[in-house]
């Protein structure tokens, strides 16, 4: 009788790099030695929704950004949005052109380190070629002024809350009531300063992801290529909207199923399960249930949902993205990267139309209450998708509950399905080439996940990828020198 | 009337008087001393360690607020052994309960941060305790934090000697001392305290603070205690 464990195998990618946070890839290979299922583990676990416990409610906008460096202004908003919410409190306008400019700020300067950084050495240097070059320091020395652009880009995002509050992280700017400090005359013209540069540096992106599709148009629209529902938010008339947008779920056709939901709301929308394989929670669109309820959030998502986009060169772009699928949501994961690129063109766009506004720099830019029920919510949308923050508290304004919902939770399923699809594509028995491997890695990127923030995570763990046969034997492991 | 004598600080001859303590001294003259649980016009208890000195034929370290002066004394407040006593006892303070100056609404406006800064620590050499120690939000203005109290005293002394309503003490002894109020009741339950707000004034770590203050937005001001404390000392 033939050793059937010999072709049932199983490929574990361990770590996935050039991703935020620390995660692996298990691929199980069945009897006849084809991708029987694949799974992304997250490996971290950080517990933030335990330990804030006890802590007073306004504590929650010092804390919450410490989940993430990446996008601690979204952190922020989502928590004082909540704080506000148990205080029944509006902030004043001026604050919230203010936290706008931060907000759109972090987004550019994400959406920068997404693609420059971490995302087009892949485009530009080639899937295939040498993993050791395949960075942006191999991007700096083949394309050195493209690399500076890049970079610059997401300086000038950083710097919008280094100008308004005074450090480019974890700021005390953003505070429960509105901002804490504002914005001078001089450093708003600093910031309206940076505007041409970075909107060409994002219109060179669009080129540069729009010649590689041009080229892989085969491989681009196949890539991850399967139909969810999505999550975003979106303004009064359905257009994209990042800060105070209300809900809308669409159907993998294009349909919507809610529209205009107060984030309030979003435990009748939104439910969790976990998971044995990941410390990663997966969250499902609750009247259709698990699996079917599988949705995704981010830059495809919100552009999937959102009906226009309010600046006229986004706008553009967003009708030329949109031809791509006809009527229909563009479900194909590499279209996450164009998207994101969009994004980035309206938030400076938005970013400029803000700052322009007279009131920007009023010093009306704080409001106070305390405490006035025991819940709130709070929402807005991150870089990676859209994030919930929700607090319970006692008569005395301590936490009793902090539920954070994280959009790299929300992929998870999105990017579990990614991965087999990819592998499917890519994997044939355990004899696997590095180039397949990364594009199986690539598939994760796309998302731009954060996984110490989804995770609540701690610790640093590189990232492997595990072969397992079909008796859930380990028969090799790729972990690629640091 | 006491005569006054001369003693030397740091080799430099400084006018006494008795009954004087050593910190009184160097601040007369201009030298200075860490503290922490000090403040001008309470009475000293040496609950913070850090204002140690060598005395010439004394074989120990003396805090300075507790120690008075004598005739020939020979005082040193600046050595090797004495910096690296001060930096373990703050490291030490640092590692007692959970002082994390990032996310403390008292962050830059904070004597104990200020003084780990002056004192050079980078880093805490002790394991940290971590106790599980109750955020006290009864009260109606203000918060009492325990993870962040580092038992200086202040405010049980304030609240004794200046306001004279006595609510604060301490219960427990050493990892299990606590600040407490009257009988060990929510600070809200008092029937006691004035809610003056001295003890959040001259409190130095984010352990007292108003319950609206969030980070970036607390602003304390022991010197309007410290004025209060002289005027009502000054003689008319």
């Amino acid at each position: 009788m033939a050793e059937p464990s010999s072709y049932s195998k199983k490929i574990i990618i361990n770590p996935v790099t050039r991703i935020e946070g620390h995660a692996s890839i298990t691929i199980d290979l069945g009897r006849d030695g084809k991708v029987a299922d694949a799974h992304f583990h997250v490996n971290e676990f950080r517990g933030f929704e335990k330990f804030c416990e006890g802590r007073p409610f306004t504590e929650m906008p010092s804390i919450a950004p410490r989940i993430c460096g990446i996008c601690p202004v979204s952190h922020a908003v989502a928590s004082v949005k909540a704080c506000e919410d148990i205080m029944r409190l509006i902030p004043p306008p001026a604050a919230t052109l203010l936290r706008r400019v931060m907000h759109l700020g972090q987004m550019v300067s994400s959406h920068a380190l997404s693609f420059f950084h971490l995302s087009s050495p892949d485009f530009l240097l080639g899937f295939d070629s040498d993993p050791a070059k395949r960075n942006i320091i191999g991007l700096a020395e083949k394309f050195p002024d493209l690399a500076k652009r890049g970079i610059r880009l997401r300086k000038f995002g950083r710097e919008c809350s280094e100008r308004i509050a005074g450090k480019n992280i974890h700021s005390v700017g953003i505070t429960p009531g509105g901002m804490n400090l504002g914005l001078s005359e001089e450093n708003r013209k600093a910031l309206l300063a940076w505007i041409p540069e970075s909107i060409e540096t994002v219109r060179i992106g669009l080129d540069i992801f729009k010649r590689y599709r041009q080229k892989h148009m085969v491989e681009v629209d196949s890539f991850a290529n399967f139909e969810t529902l999505y999550l975003g938010t979106v303004g009064p008339q359905g257009e994209l909207e990042l800060y105070d947008g209300k809900l809308r779920f669409i159907n993998e056709k294009g349909e919507i199923l809610n529209d205009q939901i107060d984030p309030r709301q979003y435990l009748e929308f939104i439910a969790e399960r976990s998971l044995a394989f990941s410390y990663l929670k997966s969250p499902y669109y609750k009247p259709l249930g698990f699996p079917k309820g599988m949705y995704r959030v981010g830059p495809l998502a919100r552009l999937n949902v959102a009906s226009s986009i309010s600046t006229p060169l986004a706008q553009k772009e967003f009708t030329e993205y949109r031809q791509i699928g006809g009527k229909k949501p563009l479900h194909g994961t590499f279209y996450y990267h164009y998207a994101r690129l969009i994004e980035a063109l309206y938030a400076v766009e938005e970013m400029k139309n803000t700052l322009e506004n007279p009131r920007v720099t009023s010093s009306e830019i704080l409001a106070c209450a305390k405490r006035n029920q025991a819940e709130g919510i709070g929402c807005s949308e991150a870089p990676r998708g859209t994030l919930f923050h929700h607090y319970v508290t006692d008569e005395n304004g301590i936490l009793t509950k902090v539920n954070l919902l994280i959009a790299t939770g929300q992929n998870n399923a999105g990017m579990n399905r990614s991965i087999l699809e990819v592998a499917k594509k890519q994997v044939d028995g355990p004899n696997v080439k590095e180039g397949a491997l990364n594009r199986v890695e690539a598939a994760i990127r796309c998302y731009d996940p954060c996984l110490s923030c989804s995770t609540h995570a701690i610790g640093a763990m590189p990232l492997v990828i595990e072969i397992r046969d079909a008796d859930q034997r380990t028969v090799r492991v790729i972990q690629r020198a640091k | 009337m006491n005569a006054s004598f001369t003693i030397t600080i740091d080799n430099q001859s400084v006018e006494a008087t008795p009954g004087e303590s050593l910190l009184e001294v160097c601040r007369k003259a201009n030298i200075p001393l860490p503290v922490m649980c000090d403040f001008k016009g309470l009475s000293p208890v040496g609950a913070c360690r850090l204002c140690l000195v060598e005395i010439e034929g004394v074989p120990k370290l003396l805090p300075a607020c507790t120690t008075l002066v004598a005739p020939n004394q020979a005082v040193h407040t600046q050595s090797d052994k004495l910096r690296k006593y001060r930096r373990m006892i703050i490291e030490l303070i640092f590692s007692e309960r959970n002082h994390i100056c990032a996310i403390c609404v008292a962050n830059n406006n904070c004597e104990l941060q200020k003084m780990a800064y002056e004192l050079g620590m980078d880093h805490v050499r002790f394991p940290y305790l971590t106790p599980v120690c109750e955020v006290d939000a009864s009260h109606e203005k203000y918060v009492m934090d325990h993870n962040r109290c580092i038992l200086c005293t202040r405010c049980v002394r304030v609240c004794s000697e200046i306001e004279g309503a006595m609510t604060r003490d301490v219960m427990g002894r050493g990892f299990d001392a606590r600040i407490i109020t009257e009988f060990k009741q929510p600070w809200g339950d008092s029937t006691g305290c004035t809610s003056c707000g001295k003890c959040v004034q001259v409190c130095p770590t984010g352990a007292l603070t108003p319950n609206d203050a969030a980070q970036g937005r607390l602003k304390k001001n022991p010197e309007l205690v410290a004025l209060l404390i002289e005027k009502r000392e000054a003689k008319p």
